[in-house]
């Protein structure tokens, strides 16, 4: 008898083909066009951005009512991050925002710079910078986000929208 | 036992690859039509229960998207459990004895086309020493009919007749993915693809969805004109490691049938979910239904003729029980299976009133 195993590596690989589906499908290419594609619930009459499922997930009904949103919208929620991890291309800290686009009931997640990181607030306004036409791809398009250089959005209107019932 | 019984059913058709939908818009169809069906608001179900795996798509959390499609708002009860829907029908039924709630909707989904089915299978064998070889889903259940047919009296052209059968009943069923004549002498002439297996012992790899809406009580006699009642359900598991197993018989099918009472009079259609051809006969051997007196077997062609991951064995109990609505039949017997080579099965029992 040897030494006990203790551990041992079985290492795992496995390849699929993702599908979107419909709605998302829309969305990304939307991106690559330098649109940002919403829908809206025709039962609740919410705006869902961000690629979802294609459901209203109140109503559990398809979305197909397709709206074209801003490119501009409101910091709702943020964090900063000072952990470095492999294969960032982000220089620490850096902030990491749920931006609530104007006309959206759901906000999209989205890094922002041209501002230092604890400057970054709730009630922030942002604007999308994109990737250059023809350079985007459906992993990348919005670059990031930046301050407008609006007014900040009054604070209890921000609070409104994070209600779960808003 | 309080009564329980099946009051809705919806499937999508199966088909071997959907490039378009995700699972959610696969799932949203059937589920408006098995909750419309069912007469009961769908803000009055008291309780959902799910059936899926993150490995089929290669996604994490696939139950918590797949709620989208029933608009859980506001959340009442949701619940999900990481096998085929049946399972998820289980834990309703077992939710709707304590007596808090009068229904409540069941459904599984999957999509098998993102990956390669054969090899996502392997990841529910133990870590250690049997994943790590990649024995692939059709690998194994070959060498679970090998140990079949070298031990008990089956041979290969039953299990052509089984895929001929399947197939053929399968032509009556406009959500099978399978169907058509075929002639078992012919099928014998094809070449194996993992011996004693044929491509056509094989069940087709399908994506799909099936949604059930159970009631109790009287709520079930409101709303349907014959519920199918639940008179017995109970499900058995086998060890994980298949080598411990004797491949060729299923005790545990036979533990859950008996304690679902489902041995205790005829049965006028059963529903058995054998994605290969070996695993029915072994299946009818354990429910005593190797020479089926009277019994129909699959006759909406089983996983044989369409096979969705998670929604199958729930397909089973829905295929079921509509034929006791309908009056077709008086007494059903639908099973569940999960896990490599039957380890686990669930049986339930379905009666008119």
């Amino acid at each position: 008898m040897g030494e006990p195993v203790e551990i041992i590596q079985t290492p795992i690989r496995l390849e699929y083909q993702y599908t979107p589906g419909v709605s998302r499908s829309r969305y990304l290419k939307g991106l690559i066009e330098g649109k940002i594609l919403g829908e809206r619930c025709e039962r609740c009459h919410k705006v869902y951005v961000g690629g979802g499922s294609g459901a209203c997930a109140r109503d559990g009904i398809p979305m197909s009512d397709v709206v074209e949103l801003p490119h501009v919208g409101t910091v709702t929620s943020f964090c900063i991050v000072n952990v470095p991890f492999a294969g960032a291309t982000v220089e620490i800290p850096y902030t990491m925002a749920a931006i609530l686009l104007d006309g959206a009931d759901i906000p999209l997640n989205g890094l922002i710079q041209e501002i230092p990181a604890d400057q970054v607030r709730m009630g922030l306004r942002v604007e999308a910078v994109w990737i250059p036409a023809g350079e985007r791809t459906f992993t990348e398009t919005i670059k990031h986000w930046r301050p407008s250089g609006e007014d900040d959005a009054p604070i209890d209107d921000v609070l409104k929208w994070m209600r779960a019932d808003a | 036992m309080r009564d329980v019984a099946v009051v809705s059913f919806a499937q999508s058709k199966s088909v071997r690859a959907d490039p378009v939908r995700n699972e959610v818009e696969i799932l949203m169809p059937v589920i408006q039509d098995a909750v419309a069906n069912s007469g009961i608001p769908s803000k009055e179900i008291g309780f959902t229960c799910s059936g899926s795996a993150d490995y089929l798509a290669g996604q994490p959390f696939a139950f918590v998207y797949g709620l989208e499609a029933i608009g859980a708002w506001p959340p009442v009860r949701e619940s999900h459990v990481e096998a085929d829907g049946a399972w998820a029908l289980y834990e309703a039924w077992v939710l709707l004895q304590e007596g808090e709630i009068d229904s409540a909707l069941v459904y599984g989904f999957g999509k098998s086309s993102p990956g390669s089915l054969r090899d996502v299978l392997t990841r529910q064998l133990d870590p250690y020493y049997l994943a790590p070889l990649w024995p692939d889903a059709i690998s194994l259940a070959a060498l679970q009919a090998r140990a079949l047919l070298e031990t008990t009296e089956h041979t290969e052209r039953e299990l052509a007749e089984v895929a001929a059968r399947s197939r053929r009943d399968a032509v009556a069923n406009p959500n099978a993915q399978l169907t058509g004549d075929a002639d078992p002498e012919a099928l014998l002439k094809e070449p194996y693809i993992a011996s004693p297996l044929r491509k056509h012992d094989c069940a087709p790899i399908s994506d799909g969805a099936a949604a059930v809406v159970l009631a109790a009580g009287d709520l079930a006699r409101k709303v349907s004109k014959r519920p199918a009642w639940i008179r017995g359900i109970d499900h058995r598991v086998e060890p994980h490691y298949p080598g411990v197993r004797d491949l060729a018989r299923s005790p545990s099918t036979r533990a859950a049938a008996e304690k679902a009472g489902a041995l205790s009079g005829p049965i006028d259609v059963a529903e058995l979910y054998a994605p290969f051809t070996s695993q029915e006969l072994i299946l009818r051997d354990a429910l005593g239904l190797a020479k089926p007196n009277g019994t129909k077997i699959n006759p909406s062609g089983g996983a044989l003729a369409a096979n969705p991951m998670m929604a199958a064995g729930l397909i089973r109990i829905g295929e079921a029980a509509t034929r006791v609505s309908s009056g077709e039949a008086n007494r059903a017997l639908a099973h569940a299976t999960s896990g490599p080579c039957l380890q686990q099965n669930l049986v339930c029992v379905l009666e008119g009133e």
